[in-house]
């Protein structure tokens, strides 16, 4: 098994066992990069299938080519698919710093989309070395009441063995790339011929390393037009990849006090 | 495109403050490996806090752990040497978060454990090191961090390199260096440190790529634990990881504790050129099979030479991180591999002081404890020793939805219990007797069933089962007695004294008391049978009339009447797993009578039992003159 070989049987490792323990789960599906890996190596996991929902959560900011792609996508793939909206902005904690609290919208569509369905495991495409609070993330992560996260006392997780039991009324988040960096996802998805939004290939010196909201995301400079150029880019750069999503940068608690609250 | 490369998990551990944090922001400073402005934040964070500045801030990522400056849980972060990539695990060192320490460390391939040169060894600096050991990682690094503080003093390095290279030494593990460093001055993590020109050893940045990357040893057994069975299609696809060994289109496997057999049709794959043919550790797979036979979660398929042992009882090393004290009784739910089942804890066997390594005979394990406790599942599993399979060698405890603790499983002194089972459950049809038990009973007066005896050696077993024979006899019963003397020669002539010859031999006389008690006749057995298993075995092949009698006495009172000298023998070492001294002796949970020969005379204590015989066997007795 060489590396990714590795990476990709980890992950289908934690799709099953959550598939195996959990009744009613959905996956995130933001339609970016670590998504569509996401979403693929549940298909290597279910042989083909996607046994439940992708749930995209709608803030109504994204990019034009986010939208072509997800409608083309969930027709191709047959996924069972659910949309999910956001309150206004105005509603959110305003006690949070401008891009952050634009953010918040996310976690509270994503609230009520669990109210509605009643959902106790959701997957969610985050990964450790992106950022210092998902650096610290377990793969089954149990989440209180109100989609919070009790970071200063998490469950142990060791020997492939997880958490997979929760007192009623929480739930389970589950992160089946934990443990992948961003150059390991530009080589599965160039490996695995998996589709990818244009908005990543360098047009005009500009490329997205990042896909959130259009607010609040901003490409970096590259001339990386295919994904080899990509990887080649991510082999020398020190720039951090959340580097264009605002929110992070803010203030030194921000995406902690989202992530807590119940942000991916 | 250069591909994708090897990769390596180091664990940095030790105790609170010592400078684990520290020492991962330095080596990535001093690497060049920190992201753009990342030293720029750091040190904008730390004048909003009005302190120096703060290496350990790079991946004390929580404002939490910032604002206390102690990391509260794990974390990881990646980083590469010009020889290969590494996931550096760093975890913190206070004893509140050891379920995190172990959480980061058990992830790992190899440690790297830092000792502060001022403070020197510390609780936790030696818990770590005995946890790394149980957790399996077996290269360690070991750093004396903050030279800067002891004036870089050579001496003070060589006492703590002497010291905890004796601890180490007692654990079996070898460190692969000893480092004297200052994380936070840089000496000796990514170049030798001109303040130490005495150490001509390796730098950190030296001694990372010094480990070995670990792959699992060849010609280990098949281990194939059920994850899941899926019909999302025509195909009933079998999925879950291969632990250890090969698996190939074509192999006979076993399934266990199942006992079912089934050949490999395929191994399916979604997005693939070609399906595979074979299939290695590591690798989450699908197969199905050639046959329909009942699968599910918690199987075990191997091959069918050196399946995995089959037993509802072991003894298992644990470190317990659960709120709540582990004791004798506690029930949990274990998950071993992919199966999950409910266990009782059927004793707590010595809690062990990581600090000096000393035992003590403790009856509950609390928080943060590390003990050897005896384990009985509700059901029979498939399992392995730690030492012979690692991964299918290991189990956690679940408490209150939560994981509460891990434990490594020895099978010392208890016996597979693969072919007593399989024995049992082969599908013989009996012949139909014309004579009926009912002829029996009206004949002989009485039913017949099987007195089971067991008990300590000395404890008096043979001396009441002959007097009970003669009394019952005298009363007019059908009775015989079957002890070690009358079955080792002939029928079990063929056995030793292993744990699976012990079981058999029990297995063996339970068989034929059933066949006996089936004649009509009372028939007594006295063996120590020290395990419940076999006892329970001997039940089932006994029926209704089988009555579990607990000859008590307390190893102090057997080893001070040692009628054969055998106790001390055993205490001299020359009876290896002796009963009660070396080995086991699980005495019984429910027994049908208790005869406690400590306080009764032997007469006392043969009246006993026969009362009982009487009350539950006797249709009518008809005494004969002596
Ligand atoms: N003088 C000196 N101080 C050091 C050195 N290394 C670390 N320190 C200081 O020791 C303190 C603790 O360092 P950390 O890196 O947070 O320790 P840690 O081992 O990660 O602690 P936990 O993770 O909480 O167990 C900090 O104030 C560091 O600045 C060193 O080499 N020399
Ligand atoms: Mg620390």
């Amino acid at each position: 098994m060489n590396h990714l070989d590795v990476l990709e049987s980890e992950s289908i490792y934690i799709f099953r066992e959550a598939f195996s323990r959990i009744d009613k789960l959905a996956m995130l599906w933001s339609l970016g990069k670590d998504s569509n890996v996401m979403l693929w190596l549940a298909r290597k996991a279910f042989f083909g299938h996607l046994p439940f929902p992708a749930m995209h959560i709608d803030t109504g900011n994204k990019f034009p080519e986010m939208y072509a792609f997800r409608d083309r996508y969930v027709t191709e793939w047959g996924l069972n698919f659910l949309s999910g909206t956001c309150p206004p902005v105005a509603e959110m904690d305003e006690t949070l710093p401008p891009a952050a609290r634009s953010a918040a919208r996310k976690t509270a569509g994503l609230k009520t989309l669990l109210e509605t369905h009643g959902f106790e495991g959701i997957f969610a495409g985050i990964r450790r070395d992106e950022e210092g609070t998902r650096a610290k993330e377990r793969y089954f992560s149990p989440r209180g009441a109100r989609g919070t996260w009790e970071i200063k006392d998490q469950p142990p997780e060791f020997w492939g063995q997880f958490n997979t039991t929760f007192p009623p009324g929480t739930h389970l988040r589950i992160h089946p790339l934990l443990h992948w960096t961003e150059i390991d996802i530009w080589r599965y998805t160039l490996r695995e011929n998996i589709p990818t939004i244009p908005l990543y290939f360098a047009r005009d010196g500009k490329r997205y390393r990042s896909l959130g909201d259009a607010d609040i995301t901003f490409p970096i400079d590259s001339t990386a037009g295919t994904i080899p150029e990509i990887i080649a880019e991510l082999q020398t750069t020190r720039i951090s990849e959340r580097s264009g999503r605002a929110m992070d940068h803010e203030a030194e608690d921000a995406f902690e006090r989202l992530r807590t609250a119940g942000y991916m | 495109m250069s591909v994708a490369e090897e990769s390596l998990k180091v664990a940095i551990v030790g105790h609170v403050d010592h400078g684990k944090s520290t020492l991962v922001g330095r080596l990535f400073h001093d690497t060049g490996s920190l992201p753009e402005g990342k030293f720029e934040a750091i040190q904008a964070m730390c004048k909003r806090r009005g302190m120096p500045f703060e290496w350990a801030f790079l991946m004390d990522a929580l404002q939490a752990e910032r604002d206390q400056g102690v990391t509260i849980d794990t974390s990881q972060i990646w980083f590469r040497t010009a020889k290969r990539g590494y996931v550096i695990i760093d975890a913190p060192g206070h004893k509140e978060f050891l379920k995190n320490m172990v959480t980061g460390a058990a992830a790992s391939d190899a440690a790297l454990l830092l000792i502060d040169a001022e403070e020197g060894i510390k609780e936790q600096s030696r818990r770590h090191g005995y946890l790394l050991h149980l957790l399996g990682v077996r290269q360690v690094t070991v750093a004396v961090n903050k030279m800067d503080l002891v004036a870089y003093d050579r001496d003070r390095f060589a006492t703590i390199e002497r010291d905890y290279r004796v601890y180490l030494r007692e654990l079996g593990v070898t460190p692969t260096h000893f480092i004297p460093i200052s994380a936070r001055e840089g000496d000796n993590i990514a170049r030798p440190s001109e303040a130490m020109a005495w150490y001509q050893g390796p730098t950190v940045l030296q001694a990372l790529d010094d480990f070995q990357v670990i792959t699992q040893p060849d010609g280990l057994p098949l281990r194939f634990p059920v994850q899941d069975v899926y019909r999302f299609d025509e195909r009933r696809i079998i999925a879950g990881r291969i632990e250890t060994g090969i698996l190939q289109v074509g192999d006979q496997l076993l399934f266990s504790p199942a006992n079912r057999m089934g050949k490999v049709k395929s191994i399916e794959a979604w997005s693939v050129a070609a399906p595979p043919i074979q299939a290695c550790a590591g690798e989450s797979i699908g197969i199905t099979l050639e046959e329909q036979i009942f699968v599910e979660r918690g199987d075990v398929a191997s091959h069918e030479v050196n399946p995995p042992i089959e037993s509802d009882v072991f003894l298992a090393r644990l470190f317990w991180l659960g709120d709540r004290d582990l004791t004798m009784g506690s029930r949990y739910t274990m998950k071993l591999n992919t199966a999950e089942v409910g266990v009782v804890v059927q004793s707590v066997d010595r809690v062990i002081d990581t600090g000096d390594l000393s035992t003590k005979g403790e009856v509950k394990v609390a928080r943060n404890q590390v003990a050897e406790i005896t384990l009985r599942a509700d059901t029979m599993q498939a399992l392995d020793a730690f030492t012979s399979s690692p991964p299918t060698g290991r189990f956690v405890l679940v408490d209150n939805y939560n994981i509460a603790g891990g434990g490594i499983i020895s099978m010392e002194g208890y016996a597979d219990q693969r072919n007593l089972v399989a024995r049992q459950s082969s599908n013989i049809q009996r012949v139909e007797h014309d004579v009926t038990a009912e002829n029996r009973e009206s004949r002989n007066g009485h039913r017949g069933g099987v007195l089971w005896f067991t008990g300590l050696s000395g404890a008096g077993k043979s001396t009441v089962a002959v007097a009970v024979e003669r009394r019952l006899f005298n009363l007019g019963y059908q009775t015989y007695v079957l002890d070690g003397d009358n079955v080792r020669h002939g029928l079990n002539g063929d056995l030793g004294f292993s744990p699976e010859d012990r079981a058999e031999n029990i297995r063996r006389v339970g068989e034929v008391a059933a066949l006996i008690s089936r004649a009509g006749m009372l028939c007594i057995t006295a063996f120590i049978s020290p395990y419940r298993s076999d006892r329970d075995r001997a039940r089932l092949a006994g029926g209704d009339g089988f009555a579990e009698i607990f000859i008590k006495a307390d190893l102090a009172t057997c080893e001070r009447r040692d009628p054969k000298g055998l106790y001390k023998k055993a205490r001299a070492g020359d009876i290896p797993d002796f009963t009660g001294i070396s080995a086991p002796y699980e005495a019984p949970g429910a027994p049908d009578l208790v005869i406690d020969t400590a306080t009764l005379t032997v007469e006392e204590a043969v009246e006993r039992v026969v009362e009982y015989v009487q009350s539950r066997f006797a249709i009518y007795a008809k005494p004969v003159s002596e």
